[in-house]
């Protein structure tokens, strides 16, 4: 035995899998008429398969399928129609959840706030509600006015933002960034919700420094 | 098929827990089937196909409709009967030598465990010995010989079923059968 080619071992359990080739069947049919110790390996496992294939069949004894429902656990671990939306789409969930909180954060914080406010830049006059940036005065960056009057004589280096307020420029006055004014809730929403994706992505922000 | 049972597990998972019966009914034979030829005794394997349906029944959300349902209900019956055979085995060694004994191992202790004299082997009926046979394959081996030989599944399902490349089925079930061949002798 000890001289026989080592392929036909694995030609017997692939001719055992159904999965021979029609030229390696041949060539193990041939060993096999001349080679005995192959030959009795050979009927050997061929034996050992039949003998498994013979094993009756066995079913599962007569209560079985009741003893199982009987066992399930009661209906403590279902979900309810959200529980399994909420299974289903995490992802949306979290999403929406995101927003509502979100815009309730907006919406609190409109309206509440009546108070004048100003950013403060150096070079600005701030009376009793009025802000105003003097002729020949250069101011160097933003400036955000909240329920206020804005009078501008000179130049600002930057964006000009007027939210419930009014504004007054002169003819003298220069603006290099944006210049805009937001009086209802829809602007100011749009506004809050720029701002928002500025402070979160602030390499935007940069687009307006460009523009000098 | 595939789709009766997909159509049921859908009920399931949305609280209706009869449409599971159906399910059990189903597959009860074929499990229960393959439990009993891993483990060769009728308690415990009611006992694991139960635990199995269980099983299924509380991870059935976990399961990949677009999958078989037999072979995810498969691999969770194998699973349990190679941890329940693993678990049975006792955590000593039989060939470690006995302290105090001069080259005694374990084995001189106990009439040689699990192995039967010939003559005994001669008197078993077919089918017993069939049980016998399957139950001295190591359980490496005994898993995928019962699901190619008991339950003639084809070898891409039993590499499905135990999560294995088909290369690694193939030659297991020529270990196998080798084993198979050897321990036998002949019939």
């Amino acid at each position: 035995m000890n001289t026989c080619p080592e392929q036909i071992v694995h030609y017997m359990h692939a001719y055992l899998d159904g999965e021979i080739s029609r030229q390696n069947e041949r060539e193990l049919k041939e060993h096999l008429e001349t080679c005995s110790a192959c030959k009795e390996i050979m009927n050997r496992l061929s034996e050992s398969v039949v003998f498994l294939k013979s094993a009756e069949e066995i079913n599962a004894p007569e209560n079985f399928v009741a003893n199982v429902m009987a066992q399930l656990p009661k209906r403590k671990w279902q979900l309810g129609r959200t529980q399994r939306f909420l299974r289903k789409y995490p992802f949306l969930v979290a999403a929406a959840l995101f927003l509502v909180l979100m815009s309730a954060s907006l919406f609190s914080s409109y309206g509440n706030n009546n108070q004048f406010s100003v950013t403060k830049q150096p070079n600005l006059i701030i009376n009793n509600g009025e802000v105003i940036v003097p002729k020949g005065e250069v101011v160097q960056g933003d400036i955000i006015v909240e329920n206020g009057h804005l009078n501008i004589q000179g130049e600002v280096k930057g964006n000009v933002t007027v939210i419930n307020g009014s504004k007054f420029m002169a003819s003298t006055a220069i603006v290099t960034g944006k210049n805009e004014k937001i009086d209802d809730w829809f602007d100011w929403l749009w506004y809050k919700m720029k701002d928002t994706v500025k402070n979160i992505f602030p390499s935007s922000t940069s687009e307006g420094q460009h523009n000098e | 098929m595939d789709n009766l049972v997909n159509k049921r597990i859908n009920e399931v998972i949305k609280g209706n827990q009869d449409a599971f019966e159906e399910i059990v009914t189903l597959f009860q034979h074929r499990l229960y089937q393959v439990c009993y030829r891993m483990l060769g005794n009728a308690q415990e394997a009611e006992d694991i196909a139960q635990e199995a349906f269980v099983r299924a029944y509380v991870n059935i959300h976990t399961f990949d409709q677009k999958r078989k349902f037999s072979t995810w209900l498969f691999r969770i019956a194998t699973n349990l009967c190679i941890d329940r055979i693993r678990k049975k085995k006792p955590d000593y060694y039989l060939d470690a030598n006995v302290p105090g004994t001069d080259g005694l191992n374990m084995y001189s202790h106990i009439p040689a465990a699990g192995e039967l004299p010939e003559e005994e082997i001669e008197r078993m009926e077919m089918q017993q010995r069939i049980q016998y046979e399957i139950g001295r394959l190591p359980d490496k081996y005994r898993t995928i010989i019962v699901l190619r030989y008991i339950e003639e599944l084809p070898l891409q399902e039993i590499g499905d079923i135990m999560e294995m490349p088909l290369g690694t089925v193939k030659t297991r079930v020529h270990r196998g059968r080798e084993i198979l061949r050897k321990q036998m002798g002949s019939i």
